[in-house]
């Protein structure tokens, strides 16, 4: 008897319909938490308001008109660039070369134990909050007792560098750590990757005198394709997000040198209470965000596209 | 972009003795250099929690008079003391469990109840609801937190874990969503007939049916929203403003730059204050080793 009914039900209307009770708690909650917040942001972007009960003056879009002549706006994003290298950049290139060195040659000439004992060394600094490992990084690059300044004192170094307070090494350090964070997650990623590589490619590769780098261009890289736009995706997010680092490391500063648009926002809703400033700020943010997404996103199928037609 | 929990091959032996290749490989000097070079890049990574460690324990004056990079003389747990009191860390530890904890339950359970109705129920203009769900995953936290507060405020949750709590649940389920909408779209239709042909309805088959098949994906989403919550910094640090409600990480930082923060506590704090990610970490590794493949495979 159920099985006539439900046949009968399906030739009569859609069978998806019956489904939609299950889709209201999500949709009820990322509206509350998500959608309202996001568009309420938007409208207070277009106020000039000190937050709380003060009044809200309208502004239309003269909070966005200062933003465009704003230098600290633009030295943010500009920082962001130096996220990027070190979010992304520089944690996929050496993270594919540690991948690579570890399940190609470490595993296969001395077991994948040692392999992924190494894997998880790398892996590690990726678990642990990310404002912890800025306060132990902060005390390591202090200027006068920090771990690497004695070092340097030790070996003779007569004035050893303020790593975090001099305007021009600031970012370099706060890039060193960031780095440091990031770099087990493309490995993970990577060795799974490689794992999924039939092994019948290389030996055939290898029997034809393929060497180490070029089987490495010819298979490695092509069939780690999706990964690859796995990690830029998800890395190139993050780094535009990056809030955590820049707030227990520098502050932003020294003079606004490693200033990052999640923290200037932050700094224009809760420290200077301009609230419409830092919602205009956090809207061009989720703008570029979602524009620079969009754009690996399509990098992406662009290429599963022409894999498809070159098979 | 699909997703798919089924396990990867399974590894093939790493060696292959047989084969001239394999007697090959287990020959020559070169693999230890290589393999010295790996070491030594893993003592890198390791050398600011060595570093941590060894200033954990030591005397204010031991690290005054021989520096950072000595062994501590005689282990002193001052600073640990000095740090678990001032933060009155049992409380923090409790808040952080309680809100990872909750958050990785009602996460899962709110990303496999909405998840059945796009996977499963294979809902009209799906492909555009999981868009919008991973647009909300891939949102800057500042672009919603100011009307949050000011939400908050106006429920009577101001300063309160629970609008840090239903807050992450959201957030992180974007993702749950994302993952197992993908992997419910490949779940097998020849047991949901069989099931419906029994006469069991959605709900039952859900628990029934879905449930137990997608556990092992579940765990990992679990263990994921626990630990990314656990680490989570910006809206815990602007929702939690008073030193009762506040999270592990946040009470670390804030001491910072405290003048009665001298290094042995500093370090004795990140160190307390990491463990227990440590501990999860190694307790779930294969399961997050999984997991991080999870998201990622086509």
């Amino acid at each position: 008897m159920a099985s006539t009914q439900l046949s009968a039900t399906r030739r009569r209307r859609a069978t998806w319909v019956p489904y939609l009770p299950y889709l209201i708690p999500g949709v009820i909650a990322f509206v509350l938490v998500i959608g309202y917040p996001l568009v309420m942001n938007i409208y207070y972007s277009l106020f000039k308001w000190k937050g709380g009960l003060a009044p809200m003056r309208w502004y239309g879009l003269g909070n966005y008109a200062d933003l465009m002549a704003d230098e600290a706006f633009w030295t943010s994003f500009r920082n962001s660039i130096s996220m990027v290298v070190a979010m992304v950049i520089v944690p996929a290139l050496v993270g594919l070369m540690l991948a690579a060195v570890l399940f190609d040659y470490l595993g296969r000439r001395f077991g994948p134990k040692v392999a992924s004992v190494l894997r998880a060394t790398y892996y590690l600094p990726q678990i642990l909050p990310v404002a912890v490992a800025g306060v132990v990084w902060n005390w390591i690059l202090n200027a006068q007792d920090g771990a690497v300044n004695v070092i340097l004192t030790n070996l003779g170094v007569a004035d050893p560098p303020d790593w975090l307070g001099n305007p021009q090494l600031a970012m370099p350090s706060v890039m060193l750590v960031l780095i440091w964070v990031q770099i087990g997650y493309p490995v993970v990623i990577f060795m799974a990757a490689l794992q999924r590589v039939d092994p019948e490619l290389y030996e055939a590769a290898e029997l034809d005198g393929a060497g180490w780098w070029a089987r490495l261009r010819a298979i490695t890289l092509p069939q780690i394709k999706p990964e690859t736009f796995v990690v830029a995706l998800t890395c190139t997010v993050a780094a535009l997000k990056v809030f955590a680092p820049v707030y227990v490391l520098t502050r932003g500063g020294p003079e606004g040198t490693t200033l990052v648009p999640s923290y200037y926002s932050f700094l224009n809703f809760f420290d200077k209470s301009k609230v419409g400033y830092g919602a205009a700020i956090a809207t061009v943010l989720t703008i570029v965000i979602i524009v620079v997404a969009g754009v690996i996103l399509r990098f992406q199928g662009r290429a599963e596209r022409r894999e498809q037609e070159g098979r | 972009m699909s997703a798919t929990t089924t396990a990867r091959p399974a590894q093939k032996p790493a060696s292959m003795p047989v084969t001239r290749v394999g007697a090959r490989l287990h020959r020559g000097v070169g693999r230890w250099f290589v393999l010295a070079l790996a070491a030594i890049f893993a003592l890198l990574m390791l050398a600011p929690f060595v570093i941590m460690a060894m200033n954990a324990f030591k005397s204010a004056a031991d690290y005054s008079q021989n520096g950072p990079l000595s062994l501590p003389t005689e282990i002193y747990t001052t600073g640990l003391v000095n740090f678990w009191t001032r933060t009155n860390f049992p409380v923090k530890l409790f808040n952080s469990i309680l809100i990872s904890g909750l958050v990785a339950v009602f996460g899962t359970l709110l990303s496999l109840v909405t998840a059945y109705a796009i996977g499963i129920g294979r809902i009209k203009g799906r492909v555009w609801i999981v868009a919008v769900f991973l647009i909300a995953n891939m949102l800057p936290q500042e672009a919603i937190i100011y009307p949050l507060f000011t939400m908050a405020n106006a429920v009577g949750l101001s300063n309160s874990q629970w609008s840090v709590i239903i807050i992450f649940t959201v957030i992180q389920s974007a993702f749950g969503i994302y993952l197992l909408s993908s992997v419910m779209g490949t779940f097998p239709v020849e047991l949901l007939e069989a099931a419906a042909l029994d006469g069991a309805g959605r709900f039952r088959i859900l628990w029934s049916v879905v449930y137990p098949i997608l556990r092992p994906t579940l765990g990992v989403l679990m263990v994921f929203f626990f630990i990314w919550t656990w680490n989570e910094f910006f809206i815990p640090l602007v929702m939690l403003t008073s030193n009762d409600t506040q999270t592990v990480p946040i009470a670390l930082a804030s001491l910072q730059g405290d003048r009665m923060m001298d290094a042995p506590t500093t370090n004795a704090g990140a160190l307390v204050s990491l463990l227990p990610a440590l501990v999860f970490f190694l307790i779930f590794q294969r399961t997050l080793t999984r997991g991080v493949t999870a998201g990622s495979v086509k």
